[in-house]
């Protein structure tokens, strides 16, 4: 298994390498220019001025040679220095990160319990009520616009009944600490990481409904019947654990794009984390800051996929790693 | 006690109370939004506007303007003007101490002038016509023009001219120096954290020069990037302030009406904002004055400001917006007129060839005006095509003049010579310039005008100059005019004297007080 780690770390980091190019050059690709953005912000836009700036922040030299500098810095652990926010792109993202990990962690748990919950049911109980209540619940919150769903919670849980905030990580100027600051946080955490968690719900719950359905059908399964186990058991022990698979499959992909996945929600909510800084490097052409964000989400997404697969192990044990 | 004198103690005070409810309070905090969240606090390093925003309070300038755009004392507390116009003498207050104790002098000024020649774009050019400028003693500054500039005590409030601390820049790298972070101003408030993505909170400053200013404690600035739950937010009490341009349009008129909210257009006499469409002068259909004047005719600029901005702002008449000096309205006048516009097209002979709109990619307020506008010149004929973009793919394309008419909207700075005449004289025509002449419009009488508007003395000649200028431009049509912007400020009734002079919310708090 050791083996099989270090082979996919090893792949993961040339692929990350690659990413790094790849975007280095994408990025450079869309129109517009990190100099001209900043020194419009600053009222005028004098030609000297501009090729101060780009001097300033290493733009005037040409592209192979930028392309050096960034990869030896990814290298030692350096993302370079974000021109717009001034200040190194590693500090930037690290003041970022814990909010986004607790928002789409915390999203990607209520997305995989309900949505494994629920698709139990209604393979339990499919072609009831029940099952088509699940379905269309589920499906309802697939089809709405992510930042619909944010700014309706908004409405009704804001500005109507007033029970949660409507923005923030926490209640600025409160000055909380120990477990009332966990609760306030909470408080703010709801929403966001509903709105998110009910979106990717629904994947997991049809997943796990035509799953179960599948391997309802198998022969083990009336085996096990014959033998006399009880439904509960055979439903626990049997059927879901067989068609898990799938859905792991699909958390190891989402899991991984979650990151990246929360700019609407971080931006409605006004929660402080990554795909938040992510969008105004985009709108800013903060090449830096936008290169740092995306190999962290690339890191991301392979160490995740590493994890699916350790995880297939545990859920099915006739897997085995090829060394 | 008699009735009669009970019913006069009490209208005695019923009548008092309003005039003793001005009296300043000392004490509490505002909440305020801050839009988009400042790339850094650092006013000398960074100028965009949600940095002078949140740093006016931190930073000073050596004046102030009033909403008539007259100077004002701030660090400086007078100044003299030599007879030949070309020396300007400051005597800089007393007293005044940078947020770390230490004091401030003639030093920090000279110094900061030149950080700012090589950091700050519009400084840069302000002071191009600086010979030199020198410290006789601790407390005096001389500036020596090397020609009279007529707006040059125009260019001193915090966000064109912001002071530095010498002592902890003197010698550093500027960009990585560490109270870029922390700025140490000297301004009434203090810097005191910023959680990136939530909020930045300033404290008062005990030793302020002013005694007894500011008034409040502490001022949090929340970042909140949607426009809408800013709304929300305000709607909910959990924000007190919402400066101009932080909620969209259309929702202006709805908050206005909320319980408890007052809401001004004033603190932009300085900025002065007005919006036009560039037009591409060079090529095309557009290199034709007629087509340029049926553009302004083909346009309903009044259905923009009454149903896009809601009754917001004011129709532009030319180049200067009417609050700033030497406007006149004494110019050709183009009214809605699609008949005039359709004629003025076919005298043109357009032909129906394809032409390039890129609207400007603020929000939702521009984007529905690109379609107005859109539909207005479809309405004469025009073959127009829009282009979507983001706001740095847009600079990109009209800095190349890769356009032929394109939204924008800049700041006029009070005085022609500032932000006027920048957008059409030959020589700001340069590739890669966003918001200079883009257009490419030349003409040698309006660049003498402009060149002579700015040196000549007394004001009456600025004045006669200046309104020449705007008769020529408004007849050759460079660009299209369209609208004075009104920003307001959407503040609970209780905030008050938060907007003091000519550059509003941005001069800082140090007026505002909350009476309780």
């Amino acid at each position: 298994m050791l083996s099989f780690v270090a082979q996919r770390v090893l792949k993961g980091v040339i692929v990350l390498l690659a990413i790094v190019v790849l975007n280095f050059f994408l990025i450079r690709l869309a129109p517009g220019d990190p100099a001209v953005v900043m020194a419009g912000e600053a009222g005028a836009s004098d030609q000297v001025f501009v090729k101060q700036l780009r001097e300033k922040f290493g733009l005037d030299k040409p592209l192979p040679e930028q392309l050096l500098i960034y990869v030896k810095g990814v290298v030692s652990l350096d993302l370079g220095f974000s021109f717009r926010q001034q200040a190194p792109v590693t500090k930037l993202i690290g003041e970022r990160l814990p909010a986004t990990l607790l928002l789409t962690l915390t999203a990607f748990a209520i997305s995989l319990i309900l949505g494994v919950l629920f698709g139990t049911f209604a393979a339990r109980f499919a072609g009831t009520f029940l099952d088509t209540a699940i379905t269309v619940f589920a499906l309802i919150f697939y089809a709405m616009p992510i930042f619909w769903v944010a700014l309706m919670g908004i409405l009704l849980f804001s500005v109507t009944v007033d029970w949660l905030p409507s923005f923030g990580y926490e209640t600025v100027g409160a000055n909380l600490t120990g477990l009332s600051h966990a609760v306030d946080v909470a408080k703010h955490l709801i929403m966001p990481a509903m709105t998110l968690g009910l979106f990717f719900m629904a994947t997991y719950t049809r997943m796990t409904r035509a799953s179960m359905l599948e391997v309802k059908r198998l022969d083990f399964v009336k085996t096990a019947r014959a033998k006399g186990l009880s439904d509960a058991v055979i439903q626990r022990r049997h059927v879901l654990r067989n068609a898990l698979l799938p859905v792991v499959t699909l958390a190891g992909v989402h899991s991984g794009t979650l990151i990246g996945g929360a700019v609407i929600t971080e931006t409605v909510f006004a929660w402080p984390g990554i795909g938040r800084l992510m969008y105004d490097a985009l709108l800013q052409r903060d090449y830096n800051l936008l290169l740092g964000v995306f190999v962290i989400c690339s890191a991301m997404v392979l160490i995740f996929n590493l994890i699916t697969d350790l995880v297939y192990r545990l859920v099915d044990p006739r897997i085995e790693f090829a060394s | 006690m008699p009735k009669r004198v009970l019913l006069g103690l009490l209208l005695a005070c019923g009548l008092a109370a309003p005039a003793l409810a001005q009296e300043p309070k000392t004490g509490g905090v505002i909440n305020a939004v801050i839009q988009p969240e400042p790339p850094g606090l650092m006013l000398a390093l960074v100028q965009n506007g949600p940095t002078q925003m949140v740093s006016g309070n931190i930073f000073e300038g050596l004046l102030r303007y009033s909403p008539k755009l007259e100077p004002q004392p701030e660090l400086a507390e007078s100044w003299s003007v030599s007879a030949d116009a070309k020396t300007y003498t400051f005597k800089l207050r007393k007293g005044v101490t940078w947020h770390d104790g230490k004091p401030f002098t003639a030093a920090d000024v000279l110094f900061s002038i030149e950080m700012l020649k090589q950091t700050h774009a519009r400084a840069r050019t302000n002071l191009a016509q600086v010979d030199k400028v020198e410290a006789p003693d601790d407390y005096t500054v001389v500036f020596t023009l090397k020609q009279p500039f007529g707006p040059f005590l125009g260019i001193f409030e915090v966000g064109s001219m912001p002071m530095v601390p010498k002592h902890l820049y003197e010698g550093t790298d500027w960009k990585t120096n560490p109270y870029n972070n922390a700025p140490v101003g000297t301004g009434p408030f203090m810097f005191k954290e910023w959680q990136k993505g939530s909020f930045i909170r300033l404290v008062k400053n005990p030793n302020y020069y002013e005694k007894g200013k500011p008034y409040l404690d502490e001022i949090y600035w929340q970042i909140i990037p949607d426009a809408a739950a800013r709304s929300v937010a305000y709607e909910t009490g959990k924000v007190d302030v919402l400066p101009g341009g932080s909620v969209e349009n259309f929702d202006v008129p709805r908050l206005s009406k909320l319980k408890d909210t007052c809401v001004t257009g004033a603190g932009w006499e300085f900025f002065s904002p007005l919006a036009w469409l560039w037009l591409n002068n060079r090529q095309g259909p557009l290199a034709d004055k007629r087509v340029r004047q049926a553009v302004m005719y083909a346009i309903d600029r009044d259905f923009a400001k009454d149903v896009i901005w809601n009754g917001l702002g004011k129709v532009a008449t030319g180049p200067s917006a009417s609050t700033i000096k030497y406007y006149t309205d004494d110019v050709k006048k183009y009214p809605y007129d699609p008949a005039k516009a359709k004629a003025l097209l076919k005298e043109a002979g357009y032909k129906g060839e394809k032409i390039r709109l890129l609207p400007l990619a603020y929000g939702e307020t521009w984007q529905r005006w690109g379609e107005a506008v859109k539909q207005n010149l479809q309405d004469v004929g025009m073959n127009i095509e829009t282009i979507a973009t983001d706001v740095a793919g847009g600079n990109q394309k009209i800095g190349d003049w890769d356009y032929d008419i394109a939204f924008t909207y800049l700041y006029q700075y009070g005085d022609p010579a500032l932000g006027v005449g920048r957008n059409y004289i030959s020589s700001n025509i340069a590739k890669g310039q966003v918001f200079n002449n883009v257009e490419g419009y030349s003409n040698p009488e309006i660049d003498k005008l402009f060149a002579d508007g700015a040196v000549a003395t007394p004001d009456s000649k600025r004045k006669e100059i200046y309104e020449k200028a705007q008769k020529i431009l408004v007849e050759d049509v460079p660009v299209a005019w369209m609208l004075e912007l009104q920003f307001p400020t959407i503040t609970r009734c209780k905030v008050k004297n938060l907007i003091t002079t000519a550059i509003g919310v941005n001069d800082g708090f140090k007026d505002a007080w909350l009476d309780k």
